[in-house]
């Protein structure tokens, strides 16, 4: 060895593996402009396609008259329900077992629905067209509130429901009743709340909000009469589940459908479900022959693809004097819009809202969720969460607040005498998942310690007493966020989305010169996969990351995968990536020892290739294997290098975390100042600590914004009044929180490499911290829970309802 | 958000834009940043059928003092402003509500001209060009007016504006030396328009309020100028009865409309809060 010879430590950092900070590879190309997202396809011929949308939120149409628009110059022809009728395609269904209008067929049910669709030979000419398609409504009595959608003389708003005493989910009570989903040992449960020495109940709603990505939905649709073949390139976040479901609906065969998401522009959830204006780019296309491209602009994103949230959850906890719980109810009503589309695995209509028991022991837990029809959008998506969880967790999180406060006890106390203990693990919830890992203890102490939380409890008294005093208009509160998720979906004896298992899935090929190509089933929107999937590849076989390019969302040459959402990324992808990786190894290890001429079992890992246990100086790189798998295998061996994993994972993942927000508000004017932001998640094993914080200070502005002010509002006359970002909440780098982020590590038992899954994990933690900071700040006036959002006016009028403000 | 065709004019001086606009009538609509007028094209709110693009005259961009007053160039946009050391030595209050509009892309295309011409109530120079007192020259086929500020709003929308028209320039009196001035805005964030919002230009004299004008921003149909609140503040020194006696006559004025900055009520109560703090706050700095 002479000293030229890189030492361990340099030979593992050159490889930029796992638990490296490396910088994202695909920020060379999007921070220079160089991405290439949907609307940068641009193909021989395009034509353009727009809808006409409703102005009502629930009327009959009488009449489509489109013979002005025909005359607009470009304007190539109008497509109608009755046009999609002809293809079968009137209606599509959705991934919630119900079936959705692509376009208006009799009626609208929603404002902004879609009513027809204009294809022109530019953007302009299309919009000039639907200006001049006349539509003739005959508007009915809209239905907004979801609480009174079940009264017996509640407008019917699905009729193509009539006489369907039973939907995808089960029986049916009412004409605007979706589903019943129930869980849980009701008879206990009730048993364990008469018993109850203190019990807790409340309505807390998760108000309607949006995923809204800067990137809006889109698609180019392309077919091919002389092949017979469409190509569609698309925002999915599935790529792989889009072309079955097209293949399924449009009746084509499967390997004649190209379907390709190119880079992404943000997706949290918004890319997941099938719109309309895929279906009818790809009937425009069929129809002209010319390739066809639709891009929703960002008011139809708001208002008519994919809402999130709006669950409406009465919740109650017994409990015991000392703060011990004894039992958890929760029912749920659930607004579904006009169509169930909710993006969930089929046989969860209310997702896994079953976590809602969350960080705590609770002996028995009963939850009962009713879906309901109402005259707005469709959606239900998973905001940057998985299925419902962030429901589940703001619903108990908010709940733990309302115990500790009636018990008279500190919020992050009575956690503590709660949480599932370490040696309980795995654990098996009264609402049935079986919990892989966790150290709440340590985690929820190490905020604790870290903040100075008891030193901010004396502050925040001090305050009060200022405040009774009317020296100070100003009042602080503490927001204790405690949450659990549940991730990666998902096993195939709990998931399946129409039929296809949750697997994903890893192809890797290594090229003769020790560089690769690795394609996943997955599809990154901003998640960062390019860098991080290649580190996972670099510590599993040795080759720098640098060396291995990462390809997804091409369905003709990546493996067949259910895509990226509910943080199932990591958890599932992540796990056949490092399966993969091992069968690369496995074979180099042959190709190793036949080269070394040793048996295999004499050879042991070392960092970077093959060494021959106690003759350090045998050594053979990854690299050098690379290239003796295409010229010297051993006799008998297939040459290449080369690996498919399809991974099933056994169990879910469960990451959690400890968050405190410190907020002061003005009463006067109900501004709020968040003071200071502290995140710790454990997500087990890191792969790369720097996207894992990047990851963290996203999705904690996006709960910060959802808390605090952003939402899908309607009118009572059901109009959507939050149509645009002048109203719908996207904070700017000027009202973001400062973020401090720290973390524990709890590998995932099951997981090949203990990871966990993180995109989501401050989103879900995220909203109970901000919303638990602005009550726990109002509740020394009187106050047990102020629903949601919390912008300036509602801030004020809390405090003018608790009488602080004349 | 495409907006319906129209043919674009670039004319090269006030005379040609003038004859334009009046030969083309109705459907023709100058064009200055557009931050007003193309969002409202693209959603099909406002759909004319010509531009009049004023960007190609020379004469209408540029800050100059002409005796007591600044006077300001219709084109100049509100970078312009935020980079003018004559605006910030004499009429820094200008420079504090540039800066709270929007945000810098926003304020390299915006202009005061566009600004004050838009007649909406969500403007923030409108209400401050009152409380300082300044006027719009106005250039037609018939010449050449000088309408105050205080007398161009007539409703949402609606100005002094007579068809053909264009706002070639304010004119600004500078405020005395010594002034004290405030310019309260409470938004939801950046590039929101105001929630409520006060401006107060004032003078004191031996610890007393000598003069006072306050205009308010986004609480009524148009921008207001406070009157009777300012009258109340004379020959005061701030106390707190004279502020809360202040606010409430602000209030009583006010009309805001409900929308998503929140009910009607609690508009006119941060309107009051903005006046307060905006009184305050000038008085603490007026010399
Ligand atoms: C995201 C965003 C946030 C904003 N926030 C704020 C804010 O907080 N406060 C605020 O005050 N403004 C705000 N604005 C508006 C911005 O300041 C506009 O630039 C301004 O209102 C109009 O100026 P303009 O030069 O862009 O005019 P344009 O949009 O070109 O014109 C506006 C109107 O005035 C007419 N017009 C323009 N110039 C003349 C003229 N010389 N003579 C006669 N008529 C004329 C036009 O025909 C049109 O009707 C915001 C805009 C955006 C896009």
């Amino acid at each position: 060895m002479n000293d030229m010879t890189p030492t361990r430590e340099q030979r593992t950092a050159a490889l930029e593996g796992m638990g490296c900070k490396r910088k994202r590879v695909e920020d060379i190309r999007f921070t220079q402009g160089k991405g290439n997202y949907v609307d940068d396809v641009k193909l021989p011929g395009m034509l353009h396609g727009d809808f006409v949308r409703s102005p009502h939120p629930h009327a009959r149409v009488k009449k489509i008259d489109d013979s002005e628009a025909l005359k607009v110059p470009g304007v190539l022809a109008v497509i109608t329900a009755e046009t999609l009728k002809t293809v079968n395609l009137a209606w599509m269904p959705t991934l919630a077992g119900d079936v959705q209008m692509v376009l208006a067929d009799g009626k609208v049910l929603f404002q902004n629905q879609e009513v027809a669709f204009v294809v022109a030979t530019d953007r302009y000419a299309a919009d000039d067209g639907i200006n001049k398609v006349v539509v003739e409504y005959e508007p009915l009595p809209p239905l907004v509130d979801p609480f009174k959608s079940m009264d017996a003389d509640a407008p019917v708003l699905r009729e193509d429901l009539a006489g369907k005493t039973s939907g995808a989910h089960g029986p049916r009570k009412h004409h605007n009743h979706i589903f019943e989903w129930t869980v849980g040992d009701k008879e206990l449960t009730d048993a364990a709340f008469k018993k109850a020495e203190v019990t807790i109940k409340e309505m807390i709603s998760y108000h309607r909000t949006h995923p809204s990505p800067l990137e809006t939905c889109q698609c180019v649709c392309s077919f091919d009469k002389i092949k017979g073949e469409l190509t569609i390139y698309g925002t999915f976040q599935a790529p792989h589940v889009i072309r079955t479901v097209v293949s399924l609906i449009a009746k084509l065969p499967e390997q004649k459908i190209h379907v390709i998401a190119p880079d992404i522009g943000g997706g949290f959830g918004n890319k997941v479900g099938a719109y309309p204006g895929y279906i009818c780019a790809a009937v425009a296309s069929i129809v002209t022959g010319k390739p066809v491209k639709w891009v929703e602009d960002r008011i139809e994103n708001l208002t008519a693809t994919s809402f999130a949230r709006d669950y409406h959850m009465t919740t109650e906890i017994a409990a015991t004097k000392d703060g011990k719980v004894t039992g958890l109810r929760v029912h749920v009503l659930a607004d579904h819009g006009a169509f169930d589309a909710c993006a969930d695995p089929s046989k969860w209509p209310a997702g896994f809202f079953n976590i809602v028991t969350g960080s705590y022991d609770f002996p028995t837990a009963h939850l009962a969720v009713d879906g309901v029809y109402t005259n707005k959008a469709p959606g239900g998506v998973a905001y940057r969460c998985s299925f419902r969880v962030t429901e589940a967790a703001y619903c108990i999180e908010r709940a733990m607040d309302i115990l500790a406060q009636k018990l008279n006890m500190d919020p992050a106390e009575l956690r503590l005498k709660n949480f599932i203990k370490p040696e309980q693990f795995p654990y098996h919830s009264a609402l049935g998942w079986e919990y892989d890992s966790g150290d709440y203890h340590t985690a929820m102490r190490k905020m604790m310690e870290t903040t100075g939380y008891a030193a901010l409890r004396k502050e925040q008294a001090e305050k009060r007493a200022a405040f009774a005093r009317g020296e100070t208009r100003e009042i602080m509160g503490l927001g204790v966020s405690f949450f659990t998720e549940i991730v990666g979906a998902g096993p195939s004896k709990n998931c399946d989305i129409l039929g296809i298992a949750m697997f994903d899935s890893c192809e890797i090929r290594m090229h003769p010169t020790g560089a690769g190509i690795a394609r996943m089933g997955t599809k990154s929107q901003g998640q960062g996969h390019e860098t991080t999937w290649a580190q996972i590849i670099a510590t599993e076989i040795g080759i720098p990351a640098d060396n291995i390019m990462v390809e997804e969302g091409n369905t003709d040459t990546a493996p067949y995968g259910l895509g990226t959402y509910g943080s199932r990324s990591t958890p599932v992808a992540g796990a056949a990536i490092a399966m993969a990786a091992r069968k690369i190894k496995a074979k180099a290890q042959m190709i190793a020892a036949y080269k070394l001429e040793v048996h295999e079992d004499d050879l042991e890992w070392d960092i970077d290739g093959f060494r021959v246990k106690g003759l350090p100086e045998k050594f053979m790189s990854m690299k050098d294997i690379c290239w003796a798998a295409y010229n010297s295998v051993p006799p008998g061996m297939e040459p290449g290098l080369e690996a498919v994993s399809y991974y099933d994972p056994p169990n879910m993942t469960y990451p959690f975390g400890a968050y405190l927000c410190v907020m002061d508000i003005d009463v006067d004017t109900g501004v709020y100042k968040v003071r200071r932001f502290y995140a710790l998640d454990d997500c087990g094993t890191r792969i790369n600590p720097m996207i894992i914080e990047g990851q963290v200070h996203g999705g904690l502005t996006e709960a910060f914004a959802i808390a605090m002010g952003q939402e899908i509002r309607y009118d009572e006359a059901g109009n959507v009044v939050t149509g645009s970002f002048m109203d719908f909440f996207m904070p700017t780098a000027v009202e973001t929180p400062h973020w401090e982020t720290d973390f524990t590590v709890t590998p995932s038992p099951h997981h090949p490499i203990g990871a966990k899954g993180v995109g989501e994990s401050p989103n879900v933690g995220g909203v109970p911290a901000f919303s638990n900071a602005v009550n726990d700040a109002f509740s020394f006036l009187g106050s047990t829970h102020i629903q949601m959002p919390h912008d300036y006016w509602r801030n004020w009028k809390a405090a003018k309802q608790l009488g602080a403000v004349a | 958000m495409i907006p319906g065709s129209f043919s674009y004019h670039r004319p090269a001086s006030v005379a040609d834009a003038v004859k334009l606009l009046s030969d083309l009538g109705e459907d023709a609509r100058p064009l200055a940043g557009g931050h007003s007028l193309v969002p409202m094209m693209k959603l099909r709110l406002a759909s004319p059928a010509h531009l009049v693009d004023l960007h190609g005259i020379a004469g209408l961009k540029g800050i100059s003092r002409n005796g007591n007053n600044l006077v300001i160039g219709a084109m100049t946009t509100q970078h312009d402003l935020l980079a003018s050391e004559e605006v910030a030595k004499s009429i820094p209050i200008l420079r504090e509500a540039a800066l709270l509009i929007a945000d810098p892309q926003v304020r390299y295309r915006g202009t005061i001209g566009g600004n004050v011409a838009n007649g909406d109530p969500g403007n923030d120079m409108p209400a401050l060009m009152m409380a300082l007192g300044a006027s719009y020259r106005l250039e037609g086929t018939n010449g050449a007016r000088d309408v105050a500020a205080a007398d161009f709003y007539q409703g949402a929308y609606f100005t002094a504006l007579e068809p053909g028209e264009i706002l070639t320039s304010v004119s600004v009196p500078v405020p005395a030396a010594g002034h004290g001035y405030a310019y309260e805005k409470l938004k939801r964030k950046v590039g929101d328009y105001a929630t409520a919002a006060a401006a107060v230009v004032l003078t004191m004299a031996g610890g007393k309020v000598a003069t006072c004008s306050i205009g308010l921003t986004n609480v009524h149909e148009t921008p207001l100028l406070a009157a009777d609140a300012a009258k109340a503040v004379i020959g005061t020194s701030l106390d707190a009865a004279t502020l809360k006696k202040a606010a409430a006559a602000a209030e009583a004025i006010m009309a805001p409309a409900a929308d998503a900055r929140g009910p009607v009520e609690y508009r006119k109560h941060v309107g009051g809060i903005m006046v307060t703090r905006a009184l305050q706050r000038a008085a603490a700095n007026a010399k």
